[in-house]
Order: structure tokens, then C-alpha cells, then sequence
């Protein structure tokens, strides 16, 4: 690409990145404002996760995108070339290789390890945006601690549904002090937030907010003593790799209701079918 | 402050452009007891009240609390998030228009348990369901609304009835200290007598003090122990309920209990 | 079936391409439309994407125009995306509208002023008859009428046109430019470098306006006049024409012109205030933008003004008064963003929420049943 710089942002707006990721990891799960630029791709095509890689990116990077949990979907497939081109950084697919993964909605089924980054692609940053509009009203509540309605939400849904009925982008504590949205992963995916030892980086590109969770950081997704937290998956074992522990994508495999699942990670699916033919 | 008040103000002044809303008020509030502020339209008692809860911040004066430990703050020197803590614990506001305090989207339920639940998330406790709900429906008893309507929306709710949530949603956490603006205000005059009997019953039950704004001087009497007279921003008159309207001394307490419609 | 997992999203994406490349250049055998015909015929075009694109250049907003197919909103999104790429070098001062080379100027407050009433190339009095010649097929539906020649450009000395705003100042009867009270230099903010934070001054929400949709301002604007937060507007003034850009290089001490922009600028004249201690005034709402735009510069003004309800203390009820839902929805670019972004997939939620209802029916099923064995007995 010529004439860009590497991975396209110039200097000064990564310095302005960086300085918000610092403030971000400092004070995790704080929203931190940055002045988030245009990119190539439209608000809402992830442009707030690529603003913070193309910050972070270094030549010796690999860096894997996912979007639903698999390499190949079109947005993850126009993302990664898009690094690809204007950083010429290494690529791949598996999650064990990645020094930085960008995803949308997914924290893969593998396990990371210390050193590596994750990137999220955030569309509303603000947790508390559903049960109040203003953002103005919303930095006070969070400036003060103050999330009883949040509680008030799940309360409701326990009284109405006898459960709470959020199943993605279900918010969570961080650190004990801020609430924070973890992004439309489902919340299946909530539990690998705690304590993870990488380091998780949010970017909102339309919201121009930028927040993070340190390693080995606290993460509690909110409930009651008595209604516990459940992660749900479907109820069913991966039609290729046999796996029972892992989320699954529901396949439509007829007009007559005929299903199949299979799951969403491709890399960890195909990860366990490679192993299952090696033996 | 002078020993055992719970509340004081001393030298309260605050104008609006060149009208003085209120003019050197001073004032002394003990636990468990009742005060009111009567007048007429304009008088200052609202601004007062709102100055004593430290949403509106006077010229001059100022306004002390004793907290349950027996230290004394400056209310209006408090941090912002101290404060609103204290709005939500230990003090409680009763708003003329219970829409104002009320979420209107929420159940009955979750209105009265809300303050209970700000408090376990400041606290980081883990907060339990059941015992949430088991306070919500001990407390739609107390104020004589059927617990089966736990999970109705306020919006079926009559006009007292909504009085009556607000009032349970904020005696939840016990306050020690509640005030009220107008309580019984817009409603019609049998709702009313029923609902000063239920704050009356209340008030008397769990020791709260109150301080009690009004025009209507017969809900002083009912209510309050001590009132105060208000006229033009200043305290005209002060004293044991009974003793200033049964023998006021100020010509003006004299006009405004005289003005009083004799049922 | 054996479900083979779906691959091949590069190649689709590449064919999705080709085919978009040939449905923009339409029937080959006809001519290719050239940017330049672009700028020079569709100038309307061209200036609303240089508004919103919030970029003046007309050869870049041209080729956008020709890239998007027409489509107005995708054409600004190109342009401010490279806009992003520009490097800035320079703060220009101020644009001196006063000094306008003016080819349109309307008050509706006066029948004469100063300067006149310039028609200029308006719309405004056409009738609204489509006209085939155009179409190069047919005569003009009702014709007869004879057109007037296009009055040629002369270079003559426009006589002095002072501000309509000025006029009313003279009597001290409209609110001035800033407060009374306002220090001498007051920070600017600047919106394409800083994230929007409310309370949002009005120097910030006058940017946001001005590359704000023009749709969205047209209808917020229109509500204003039919009773949802009303500040019975005139309009003052209206100019379009061109201004010089003037930079002052540090190394050279003086400001040059670097070039002249087109704009239109709008001063609406609203509603008198006054109190006990101050006079009553008119008070203003202000429109400005790139290239010709007439409606989007009057409705911008027209949002202005009912978003300063607060600093002039009326009560603020109506949509055009709340700053925070102005202002977070008039960016097309970030509205057309999030909308068209529902066509991503979403399907790991959507299977997570089918979880969940499955899961809450059964528990329901089965909370149910117990009792329906029981009755049976």
C-alpha cells in the first residue's frame, strides 16, 4: 500500500491510541475516551479493534482475526487482509501461534497464555446503555459506583422469567470497582475473562472508547447468591470433533428440522480432528 | 452542633437574583422527632428543605448531620459520592409526585428492593434474591399494599398507592432521618387521611425523624412536634406543635391558622 | 448431507468486488462518466458530500461520488476516510464571510437592504415541471414560457453588503457574536481530533452540525417550526459565494491566501430574551457549510438555536433541544455504520439467545408438569 504508514494510522494517532490503552490498563474496565478516527472500513465493521492493532502491531507480530469464532468468515477474511497489506505482518490461524488475536464476539476455546493479546471489537461500550440512554448520566452512575440498576434488570427478569435472561454481552465486574460490557461474546465465554493471563483490549470506533482487563484480573459476571451465573451452551457434542465442552454454531441442515452442530471455534475444532487423525 | 441533634442549621441565606429565598435561618432537629415547615406559596420552605438535603447549596449558612457514629459532617462540604450514599441509607426524600422517585418500567418489587441492591454492589457483598424479595413484600405490608402486586408495574397503581410505594422504597434501608415534600399534596381527601395515619404509624414505629414541608397546617398538627412558621424566607415562629397553632403569638401565624377551613 | 465447513470467504469477497466494479460502470456501451462532469453538473451533489464528508475539494468529492454509484452517504464516508489519511499542517484563520464574493444573498427581514436582495442561482422560484429537454428527448411540459438569458458574470464592484446581523446590532437590538462577559480568548475545541463529551459547547456542537446529516437536521429542524421546542425563526440572512483561505506560516509572519472554498451561511434571527436586568434582544441560531447547501444550512441553523434552550433558560421538551440526541445521531457516517452493521453475522448470539429460551421453556415444562400429574389423580 503505498504511501501509508505501517498498518496504515500514522505515529501521532498510535501515540494517542497508546496513551489510551495505558490509561485503560491502569484503571481496568474504566472507559477511557480517545479520539477515534475514520477508517476504511465502516463504523460497525470492527474499526474501533483495528485502530488498537494497528497501535500495537510490531513487525514480529502474528496475528490471527476472528469474527464468530472462525478464521473465514468475510469480515475476519477482509480484516486480516487489511493487516496483511498495510503492516505485511504474519497471519495465522491458530490460536497457540497468535502473539495478538482481533475477534469479534468470540474468546476462542484454547486457552491463552501469558504474553498474548486479544483485541475486541466493541459496538457499545457502555453496559448501561440499554437501561439508560444518556451517556452523561451513565459516566456519573460509573464515576460513583453506582449500579444498583443493573441489579434492578436482573432482579426484574428473575421475578418475571425466573432467570436472567441475558445470553450475550452479559456485563461483569472488573476488579470490583467498574461494570463493564465484555462485548456480544456469549456469555458462555464470561468465565475466561477471570483471571486470564493475557491482556484484553476493547475498541470502540463509532463510541471512541477504549478500556482493557489486565492479566490475572478479577472478573465477575454480576448475579445473586441464590441465582448463580450460568453459562449456557447447546446441549449437544461437535458433529466433527466429538467435543462436549466447547460452543457450538447450530447448523440448518434441511427445511424438515434437520440440525447439526458444530462448533464455532474452527480452529479448535479442526486443532481436536488433527489430533484425532495423528493417533 | 449542640449535643443530641441529629440535624442543624444555623444562618441559612440564599437568594435567587434579588429575591431572598431564604434570609438567616436557623434550625435544630432531634432523633425521632417530627418537625414541620409551614407557609404559604413562596415563603422559602422548599427551598429550605432542599438546602437541608444538600441539593441546593445556600449563600451562606450551613447545615450539619450526626451519621449513626456520632461524627459530625458539613453537608454541604460532603463529596458527591458520600452524599448520594447518605440520600440512599441513612436519609430518604419523599417527593410530592411519587413518579419522580419511582421507576415507573420496574415492578413494585424491584422499587422497594432497589436501595437494598445499590447497597450490595457498593459493598461488592454477593446480593441474594430471596431475601430481596422477602423485604420487598415485608415492606408492601407495611404499607398496606397486597404483596401479591410484588410484581405489578406502578403504572396500575392508584395515586396513593404510589404514595405508599415511594414511602416503602425509602424507609427500606431505615433511615433515620426522612423528608418529605408535600406528601399528601394532589390527593383526594380520604387517600390523604388514610396515608398521613400510615406515615404517622410509621414515623412512630421505626423512630424516624422528619422534617416535613406543608401548607396545609392540619397536616402539621397531625404529624409533626415541633413546627416552624416561614414567611418571606425567614422563621417567623417556632415552637411545640400544639402550643404555636392552638396560641400563636406572630400576627402571621395568627392569619395563616386562622385561615384554616374548619372541617 | 455431509456438512463441509464453509470456506471461501476470500474468494467470494473478491467476486462480490468484480461484480460491483461492473454494476458501477453500467452499460459498457455507453460513456464513462468523467468526475468532472461530475463536479461541474451534479454540483450539488458534490458540495453535500464535501459537508458531510467534512472535506472541501471538489475533484475528490467528484470521484467519491462516481465510486459510490451516487450514493451520497457512502461517497462522504470515502471522502472523510482519506480525509483521516491528510496530514495537517496549518490552522487557517477564521473565514471572513463579509468579505464574501457573494453570488447569492436573501434577507427575509428586510424587503431592502444594503447590498440588495441577490437572487443569485436558486431553485426557489422555479416551477416544479420536469423538464424533458433535458432529456434531450422532449419540449418543456406547458411550454412557452420564454427563459431569460443567464445574466453574464461581470466583473463589476459589488456594492458594500454588510451583514444583516450587524444591521440589527447597530441598534443593539440582537445578541452579539459571543457573551458579554466571554474572556478574550476562549479555547476552541475541535471535534475530528477529540471524542464528543457532553456537556458539549457550542463551538463543538456547531462542528458536529456542520458535517452532520442533512436529512436528520432537515426534519429535527422542520419539528422546531411546528410546535416541538418552537423559537419562531427569520431568517436574517442567507449568502452563498466564495471566501479566501488564509494561513499564517510562523516563518513568514503575515497570513497568504492559499485558495477560496465555496460556502453558504444562514443567520436565523429567533426569538427576543430579556430579564429585569438585561434589555430584551433577538437571539440567533447559525448555519454554515461547504458548497451550496441552502436547506442544510438553514436547518442547522434552526437545530442551533434549540439547542441553546438551556444557556437561555427555556424548557427543553422537544427531540431538537436535547443536545446529547442531537448531536450522538447526526453523524451519518457513524448511523449508517452501526445500521448497516446488523448484516454482519450475528449468529453466535442468536444461538445463544435460542439457548436460553429453550432452556427457560423446559424449566417452565417441567415446573408445570408436577402439578398437571397431580390434578390428573
Amino acid at each position: 500500500m503505498n504511501g501509508y504508514n505501517f498498518a496504515y494510522l500514522d505515529e501521532q494517532t498510535k501515540r494517542m491510541v497508546r496513551r489510551a490503552l495505558l490509561k485503560a490498563v491502569a484503571i481496568p474496565g474504566h472507559q477511557v475516551p480517545f479520539g477515534g478516527r475514520e477508517m476504511p472500513l465502516p463504523y460497525g465493521w470492527g474499526t474501533g479493534g483495528i485502530q488498537v492493532t494497528a497501535s500495537i502491531l510490531g513487525s514480529g507480530d502474528v496475528l490471527k482475526v476472528i469474527d464468530q469464532g472462525a478464521d473465514d468468515t468475510t469480515n475476519a477474511v477482509s480484516i486480516r487482509r487489511f493487516f496483511a497489506r498495510t503492516a505485511g505482518v504474519a497471519t495465522t490461524t491458530r490460536t497457540e501461534e497468535a502473539s495478538v488475536i482481533q475477534t469479534r464476539h468470540r474468546i476462542p476455546e484454547t486457552k491463552l497464555r501469558e504474553g498474548q493479546i486479544i483485541v475486541y471489537q466493541v459496538p457499545l461500550p457502555e453496559p448501561l446503555s440499554r437501561l439508560e440512554p444518556s451517556r452523561a448520566e451513565a459516566r456519573e452512575m460509573h464515576a460513583l459506583g453506582d449500579y444498583g440498576l443493573m441489579h434492578v434488570k436482573l432482579y426484574e427478569d428473575i421475578s418475571r422469567l425466573g432467570q436472567v435472561s441475558i445470553s450475550f454481552d452479559y456485563p461483569v465486574m472488573v476488579n470490583g470497582r467498574y461494570l463493564m460490557s465484555p462485548t456480544p461474546i456469549p456469555a458462555f465465554d464470561n468465565p475466561k475473562l477471570d483471571r486470564s493471563p493475557a491482556l484484553h483490549l476493547f475498541g470502540a470506533g463509532r463510541e471512541k472508547r477504549i478500556y482493557a482487563v489486565p492479566p490475572y484480573t478479577e472478573v465477575r459476571s454480576l448475579d445473586f447468591e441464590d441465582h448463580p451465573f450460568r453459562a449456557t451452551r447447546a446441549r449437544h457434542e461437535c458433529a466433527l470433533c466429538g467435543a462436549r465442552t466447547s460452543y457450538l454454531d447450530e447448523i440448518v441442515t434441511d427445511d424438515r428440522g434437520g440440525r447439526m452442530f458444530v462448533c464455532s471455534d474452527t480452529d479448535y475444532c479442526a486443532g481436536r480432528r488433527e489430533r484425532e487423525a495423528a493417533e | 452542633m449542640t449535643p443530641g441533634t441529629l440535624l442543624s442549621a444555623r444562618g441559612l441565606s440564599l437568594s435567587f437574583g434579588s429575591i431572598p429565598a431564604l434570609d438567616g435561618v436557623d434550625l435544630d432537629l432531634w432523633p425521632g422527632e417530627a418537625l414541620a415547615i409551614v407557609g404559604e406559596s413562596g415563603s422559602g420552605k422548599t427551598t429550605l428543605l432542599n438546602t437541608l438535603f444538600g441539593a441546593q447549596r445556600p449563600d451562606a449558612g450551613i447545615v450539619r448531620y450526626r451519621d449513626p457514629a456520632g461524627h459530625v459532617h458539613d453537608v454541604h462540604a460532603m463529596k458527591r459520592p458520600m452524599l448520594r450514599a447518605l440520600h440512599r441509607s441513612d436519609w430518604g426524600f419523599i417527593y410530592q409526585e411519587p413518579r419522580q422517585a419511582l421507576r415507573m418500567p420496574v415492578s413494585a418489587g424491584g422499587n422497594v428492593g432497589e436501595r437494598l441492591m445499590a447497597q450490595g454492589t457498593a459493598s461488592a457483598g454477593a446480593l441474594h434474591y430471596g431475601r430481596i424479595r422477602a423485604a420487598a413484600i415485608e415492606w408492601l405490608r407495611e404499607v398496606e399494599i397486597d404483596p401479591a402486586r410484588i410484581d405489578d408495574l406502578p403504572r396500575t397503581f392508584s395515586g396513593g398507592m404510589l404514595q405508599r410505594l415511594q414511602i416503602a422504597r425509602t424507609l427500606v434501608t431505615h433511615p433515620r432521618l426522612v423528608f418529605m415534600d408535600e406528601p399528601t399534596g394532589g390527593l383526594d381527601v380520604s387517600v390523604q387521611a388514610r396515608l398521613l395515619d400510615l406515615i404517622r404509624t410509621l414515623i412512630a414505629r421505626f423512630a424516624i425523624a422528619v422534617v416535613l414541608v406543608t401548607h396545609d397546617v392540619a397536616v402539621a398538627r397531625l404529624l409533626a412536634d415541633r413546627i416552624l412558621v416561614m414567611q418571606a424566607g425567614r422563621v417567623v415562629e417556632t415552637g411545640l406543635t400544639d402550643q404555636v397553632l392552638d396560641d400563636p403569638h406572630e400576627p402571621y401565624t395568627q392569619l395563616l391558622v386562622s385561615s384554616v377551613l374548619q372541617a | 448431507m455431509a456438512y463441509v465447513a464453509v470456506k471461501g470467504g476470500e474468494r467470494a469477497i473478491d467476486a462480490a468486488h468484480a461484480w460491483l466494479a461492473e454494476e458501477r460502470r453500467g452499460d459498457p456501451c455507453l460513456p464513462e462518466i468523467e468526475t468532472a462532469q461530475i463536479a461541474a453538473q451534479f454540483g450539488r451533489a458534490v458540495d453535500r458530500v464535501m459537508a458531510e464528508g467534512s472535506c472541501h475539494d471538489r475533484e475528490l468529492a467528484a470521484l467519491a461520488v462516481k465510486q459510490a454509484q451516487g450514493d451520497l452517504i457512502e461517497a462522504a464516508f470515502l471522502l472523510r476516510a482519506y480525509r483521516t489519511t491528510l496530514p495537517r499542517f496549518a490552522a487557517a484563520h477564521p473565514i471572513d464571510t463579509d468579505a464574501m464574493q457573494v453570488r447569492r444573498r436573501i434577507s427575509a427581514i428586510y424587503k431592502d437592504l444594503p447590498g440588495g436582495q441577490v437572487l443569485g442561482p436558486t431553485y426557489d422560484y422555479t416551477h416544479r415541471l420536469l423538464d424533458f429537454r433535458l432529456a434531450g428527448t422532449g419540449s418543456l411540459a406547458g411550454a412557452g414560457s420564454q427563459e431569460a438569458a443567464a445574466p453574464t458574470s461581470c466583473a463589476e464592484e459589488t456594492a458594500a453588503m454588510p451583514r444583516v446581523t450587524a444591521i440589527l446590532a447597530g441598534e443593539d437590538l440582537i445578541e452579539g457574536d459571543r457573551a458579554a462577559d466571554a474572556p478574550a480568548e476562549i479555547p476552541m475545541g475541535d471535534l475530528t481530533r477529540a471524542p464528543l463529551a457532553f456537556p458539549a459547547e457550542r463551538d463543538v456542537r456547531l462542528q458536529a452540525l456542520a458535517r452532520g446529516d442533512e436529512g436528520f437536521l432537515l426534519a429535527l429542524g422542520y419539528s422546531t417550526q411546528r410546535g416541538w421546542g418552537g423559537t419562531h425563526p427569520f431568517v436574517g440572512e442567507i449568502r452563498v459565494g466564495e471566501v479566501a483561505v488564509e494561513i499564517e506560516p510562523p516563518e513568514l509572519g503575515f497570513a497568504i491566501d492559499i485558495g477560496e472554498i465555496t460556502v453558504t451561511e444562514c443567520q436565523m434571527v429567533n426569538q427576543f430574551k430579556g430579564s429585569k436586568t438585561v434589555p430584551p434582544q433577538f437571539t440567533r441560531g447559525y448555519g454554515l457549510c461547504f458548497g451550496h447547501g441552502e436547506r442544510k444550512a438553514m436547518a442547522m441553523a434552526l437545530v442551533d438555536r434549540a439547542m441553546r434552550a438551556e444557556e437561555l433558560g427555556e424548557e427543553r421538551t422537544a427531540p431538537a433541544q436535547n443536545v446529547e440526541f442531537v448531536l450522538s445521531h447526526c453523524d451519518n457516517i457513524e448511523a449508517t455504520g452501526f445500521v448497516e452493521h446488523l448484516k454482519l453475522p450475528h449468529y453466535v448470539d442468536f444461538q445463544s439467545e435460542l439457548e436460553t429460551i429453550r432452556r427457560m421453556r423446559r424449566e417452565a415444562e417441567a415446573a408445570a408438569s408436577p402439578d398437571r400429574r397431580e390434578a390428573a389423580e
